[in-house]
């Protein structure tokens, strides 16, 4: 288990194409900048702009891939240096790019879905008034999201980190004029912080313990054990903090469904298919760290399998079609977390189901998307039914991402998500049957939620019919212009066959080998492939099976029915996610809060005029507990230093 | 020329060397004039100030004294850069070890001197209003029928340009004092015109006029705490100099309450200026009251120069004593952090809001300052150079969002403002990243720098509480960037008003250098680790 693959650490400058990385960054942001500084100058060819720029960071990537793949796998990983960004006595930050195998595949990733969904959005957007901002937008998130997976430091992921975050809350908030976008986007904002705030400690500490927070220097240093376990450990934490707060892991997780209220395309690229996927990024890019970390690891296999779950569940119950394939997402990327939880065995497993993910997740957000523009954007699942006539490439398309999602034999989730779980049965003992029949039981509810979305959406009665839209209109489903469908329809022959070509023979894998290491192989499951795959299709079949039995062939009900067991309410109350929150940050902060302001603006004075209106036997006096006296300020200046000046002398004479 | 320097080093504050004893004959100190050649222009200028008021027609003020202060300011600026070429590398100690001018005082003054600028530009502005952001006369009653009459007049007090002048003069002074009775001079010199110029605003007279009262009233309390604080020092080194108080403290058995009694008085008046917490408690109220470009000038400048002055009395004067008073001040930082993060989020109005933001940002610059190593000596003064720029430019734009009433500085009132005008909206909003540290902003690198410094030097756990405050604090700059651009704009809001091409250079500048240092901050990084304090 731990074998570090040897050599996986030679770094050679780039050169050739590889050493043009830097334009494949500069594009889109040369795209952001001249969209949103452009005014309304650009609006009549600022999607197109945007497109371009994306397209022709994709071209450039494929020519870097092709590069990257003519070279011995040592030369694979190559450093570029930009410049000295802060060089400051013991620190050296050296803005730069590391071009090795996974930040390939990732721009790939970025750059290729980005680029369908920037066509996309020219017809999902068309009405839109704001469209040149959008796409100024999602260029900027294409900028910094390559930007996070390109660098070759901390400090550059960090810079990536935030500027993903950034360009996410603007695009959450998209629309102004609803109060709960603002809400979302405010949410988003908050439980990044909290997820950042994790990031930088763990950079922090590793630049305190190293003295660097280039990957070259930390993961030799991490290799030679420079580090306490205990140290270790703590980092480990920390990194997987920040991956909880951008991947929607637990107990960071309940921004993610929230986050929906952003465009439909924007829920696809950024809250589906990349830059929620950055956490499984930070630690498959550590592997260094957490493969020495045994314990660490063990962490982040838990946070995984709680979260695969916590999706699951809750994906059951809702009937929004964007919140369920959101919960779905969380649930997801739950798997990739615990693949690269297992370590050596796991890494490059988490980045297949990654990459699998990324097409049909994506794939079906744009789905859902053009039912929601053939459906006056209503995203309930109750007012749908029998679209499937009305949609047919809709239907398609979505019907493949769906299978591939459920893990239907030999399509892309089939391959990616039963590597996961017989790596997960492998660890042996009391883990391998916790964790391996997590991700099982993950199975069934999934194939479960997904066929209920289905039989909802697009099969049985067309319960729109006699229903209106809340601003009045009736419901006349159409299909998608072919600006719309193209993208799905690539999308869809990605979901289908993306995961045998990545899977048969470990291409991705060894691909990745020079980045990740060689995989490890399992040993200890108790099951053999075989019967593990019986089993999984197995369990994939009871759960459509139920979901036929118990939403399929009944009528669904317009309204939601309220009365319903616990096991429905918990989960349509997100598991009571939001009410933890808020218990556990929320209330406490608010207290902090009220009783500094208290000890600001009334306390000492208060304590004054109390005492004053106690002896004077005047109640009048409190009347006047107001803000802003010299002599309150007086009074807490005066408190602040008796108190340093008791504390210095206690120091000195204690 | 000459008449001038006469002039110049009559108004200049006569430092007064503590003597050993009451000597026969007292022989003039070797001056290096070179050195000091920049404040003697600077309060030379203020002094020619004063006369144009009393001399010139009241019409032909503002331009003429503009002018006078911006070229005293580059004048001084050019003698700063010629004397920076020729300062030995260890520094220059003048006027009888009265004023230290090493490389950390040259990077003080010229950050001082440029930001003076802009904020001398800004206060000169009279497009965003008519008349300017200050009184027509200051002598009228706030509330009479003279107070609105003079309200609509297209006149302004133009002794602010002197009295900016000679804050400067006494910022520069402070930055570059040795000892600390010229320190507490140069905290007087500094405070006094400030004091006048929070008094001066045009609209909302009583609010201005309360907030110079209360910054006077505290500030003259915490000038006594520093005094008391140097006078238990002269008690216990018999002597003010920063360097005998550090080797008196290095090798002799005196009492020690005298040490940390007077070193904890004299800290606490240094808080107070920086507006640190639980020193701060002035800091809302007058940054609310006081002109704009004024709190510009205070929340760029005096923040500067108050913590350049910590700086240099921390590590030369009480560098051998560290270990003993750097938990206490561990302590304030983390008040500061905690107060300025937690109740910046209760805040409804725009300016007060930054003023919490500058309590937190002291707590930041605290840290960086008591970690007395180079490292730590560079990260503060780059937070500093930074952190000004930013600031100056975020109250630059707060001064353009107004409404019939005057500034429109109620948060509500932002509501909807990038419909309104998207290009003040963004700035804002990027100053905001700014101040939140987001990276590729300055903010970013200077917390970067001052954390790995205080990391450095074994200060992990009071990175771990900066860490998170400046989370918290992150959500209050958020939260306004999202009513700028998220919520409907209200019906009766507030419009942007275009100022002149002055103001649009100084913000531009700015924004430019908040950018710049953010993407390529070793410029300025080589400069500020350049050089250590001078010690003698």
């Amino acid at each position: 288990m731990m074998n570090l693959s040897e050599g996986a650490e030679s770094v050679v400058a780039a050169s050739g194409s590889l050493g043009g990385a830097w334009l494949v960054v500069l594009l889109p942001a040369i795209g952001a900048l001249v969209l949103l500084a452009g005014g309304k100058r650009t609006n009549a060819w600022g999607h197109l702009l945007g497109c371009a720029t994306v397209i022709a960071a994709f071209v450039y990537g494929v020519v870097m891939f092709f590069a990257s793949t003519g070279l011995d796998a040592g030369q694979r990983v190559q450093n570029l240096h930009i410049y000295d960004w802060i060089p400051v006595n013991a620190l050296q930050v050296d803005f730069g790019f590391r071009v090795d195998p996974l930040s390939l595949t990732f721009v790939l990733l970025i750059t290729g879905v980005g680029s369908l969904i920037h066509i996309y959005s020219i017809g999902y957007m068309a009405e839109d008034r704001d469209r040149r901002r959008f796409f100024g937008y999602l260029n900027l998130f294409v900028a910094s999201m390559l930007v996070l997976v390109l660098g070759n430091s901390f400090v550059t992921l960090y810079l990536g980190w935030e500027g993903v975050g950034l360009a996410s809350y603007l695009l959450i908030g998209w629309y102004q004029d609803r109060p709960s976008a603002a809400t979302a986007a405010k949410k988003a904002f908050l439980m990044n912080r909290v997820g950042d705030v994790g990031l930088a400690l763990a950079i922090f500490i590793l630049f305190q313990q190293l003295g660097t927070t280039q990957y070259t220097e930390v993961f030799a240093a991490v290799g030679d054990g420079r580090l306490s376990s205990g140290t270790l450990l703590a980092v480990t934490i920390l990194l997987l903090l920040g991956a909880c707060g951008k991947s929607g892991q637990f107990p960071l997780q309940a921004w993610l469904p929230d986050a929906m209220e952003g465009p439909t395309p924007v829920s696809a690229l950024i809250h589906a298919a990349t830059m929620v996927t950055a956490g499984v990024y930070l630690i498959a890019r550590s592997n260094p760290i957490y493969s020495a970390s045994p314990d660490g690891r063990l962490i982040v296999v838990i946070i995984g399998a709680i979260t695969l779950l916590i999706g699951c569940v809750i994906g059951c119950a809702y009937d929004d079609i964007k919140k369920v394939l959101a919960y779905s997402t969380v649930s997801q990327i739950g798997y990739m977390i615990l693949a690269v939880g297992l370590g050596p065995i796991g890494y490059g497993l988490g980045i297949l189901h990654l990459l699998t993910h990324g097409f049909f997740k994506a794939g079906l957000f744009l789905g859902a998307g053009s039912v929601m523009h053939a459906m006056n954007d209503e995203v309930d699942m109750r007012k749908f039914g029998g679209l499937w006539k009305k949609m047919r490439i809709t239907f398609a398309t979505f019907t493949c991402g769906y299978l591939a999602l459920i893990g239907f034999p030999l399509l892309s989730g089939y391959w990616s998500k039963d590597a996961i779980i017989e790596a997960a049965f492998s660890q042996g003992g009391w883990r391998g049957w916790v964790f391996g029949g997590a991700a099982m039981l993950g199975v069934a509810l999934t194939a479960f939620y997904m066929t209920r979305l289905m039989f909802m959406t697009f099969f049985g009665e067309k319960r729109w019919e006699k229903l209106k839209s809340t601003d009045g209109r009736e419901f006349h489903p159409h299909e998608a212009p072919a600006v719309m469908t193209i993208p799905m329809i690539i999308l869809a022959v990605g979901s289908l066959g993306a995961g045998a070509y990545l899977a048969i023979n470990h291409t991705l894998v060894d691909w990745l080998s020079p980045t990740l290491g060689e995989l490890s192989e399992a040993h200890d499951s108790p099951f053999s492939t075989p019967v593990l795959t019986t089993i999984s299709i197995a369990l994939m079949v009871i759960g459509v099976g139920l979901a036929w039995l118990l939403v399929g062939r009944k009528p669904v009900p317009v309204e939601k029915p309220e009365r319903v067991s616990f096991p429905v309410r918990a989960a349509r109350r997100d598991l009571y996610g939001n009410a933890l929150n808020e218990v556990l940050v929320a209330r406490p902060g608010t207290w902090l809060t009220r009783f500094l302001v208290f000890l600001d603006n009334r306390g000492v004075d208060g304590a004054v005029n109390g005492i004053a209106a106690v002896f004077g036997g005047g109640s009048g006096r409190l009347r006047r507990l107001q803000t802003g006296f010299v002599r309150s300020y007086a009074l807490t200046m005066l408190a602040g230093s008796i108190l340093v000046l008791a504390a210095l002398l206690m120091v000195r004479f204690s | 020329m000459s008449v001038l320097a006469t002039l110049v080093t009559a108004a200049q504050p006569v430092p007064v060397p503590a003597p050993p004893a009451p000597a026969a004959t007292i022989t003039q100190p070797p001056i290096s004039y070179p050195a000091i050649m920049p404040i003697l222009i600077i309060l030379g200028a203020a002094c020619v100030g004063v006369l144009f008021e009393a001399f010139l027609p009241r019409h032909n003020r503002i331009a003429a004294q503009l002018v006078l202060s911006v070229l005293a300011i580059l004048v001084a600026g050019w003698r700063l850069l010629s004397y920076a070429d020729e300062m030995p590398e260890t520094g220059t100690i003048t006027l009888g070890r009265a004023l230290a001018v090493d490389k950390p005082t040259l990077v003080l003054w010229a950050t001082l001197l440029v930001l003076t600028i802009g904020a001398l530009i800004l206060m000169a502005d009279r497009t965003v209003e008519r008349g300017g952001y200050f009184v027509a006369d200051a002598a009228v009653r706030p509330g009479t029928v003279q107070d609105r009459a003079q309200a609509g007049r297209g006149e302004m007090q133009t002794e602010v340009f002197p009295l900016a002048l000679f804050a400067l003069g006494g910022m520069m002074v402070f930055c570059a004092a040795n000892d600390l009775l010229t320190m507490f001079i140069a905290l007087e010199v500094l405070s006094l015109p400030l004091y006048l110029m929070c008094g001066l605003a045009r609209r909302r007279r009583l609010l201005s006029q309360e907030a110079a009262v209360k910054y006077f009233l505290l500030g003259a309390f915490a000038s006594a705490f520093f005094l008391y604080g140097l006078a238990l020092l002269y008690g216990y080194a018999g002597s003010v100099q920063l360097s005998d108080i550090a080797n008196a403290a290095a090798g002799t058995n005196r009492s020690e309450t005298l040490l940390f009694g007077g070193l904890g008085l004299l800290v606490v008046g240094l808080l107070f200026k920086g507006s640190v917490g639980p020193f701060h408690t002035w800091t809302p109220d007058v940054y609310q009251g006081a002109p704009t470009p004024v709190t510009a000038f205070m929340g760029a400048c005096t923040k500067i120069a108050a913590f350049g002055g910590i700086l240099r009395v921390l590590s030369v004067g009480f560098g051998t004593t560290s270990w003993e008073w750097r938990g206490v001040l561990w302590g304030v930082a983390i008040a500061s952090m905690v107060i300025g993060a937690v109740l910046g989020l209760t805040q409804t109005d725009v300016k007060r809001m930054v003023a919490y933001s500058s309590v937190a940002h002291a707590g930041f610059l605290l840290i960086g300052a008591i970690v007395l190593k180079p490292a730590g000596l560079s990260a503060t003064l780059f937070y500093l150079v930074t952190y000004g720029f930013t600031t100056l430019a975020t109250f630059g734009v707060i001064g353009l969002v107004r409404n019939a009433d005057g500034e429109a500085t109620h948060l509500s009132q932002w509501a909807g403002l990038a419909k309104r005008s998207p290009l003040v909206a963004g700035t804002m909003a990027f100053l905001l990243l700014a101040l939140a540290g987001i990276p590729l902003t300055s903010g970013f690198v200077g917390k970067f720098v001052v954390f790995q410094a205080a990391l450095s030097d074994g200060m992990a756990p009071l990175v771990v509480v900066a860490v998170l405050a400046s989370a918290v604090a992150a959500f209050f700059y958020l939260r306004v960037i999202v009513l700028m651009y998220f919520s409907q704009p209200a019906e009766d809001g507030p419009t942007v008003t275009i100022p002149n091409l002055w103001t649009t250079g100084v913000l531009t500048v700015c924004v430019l250098v908040t950018l710049f240092l953010g993407i390529a901050p070793s410029l300025v990084l080589d400069w500020t680790s350049s050089g250590v304090f001078a010690l003698q």
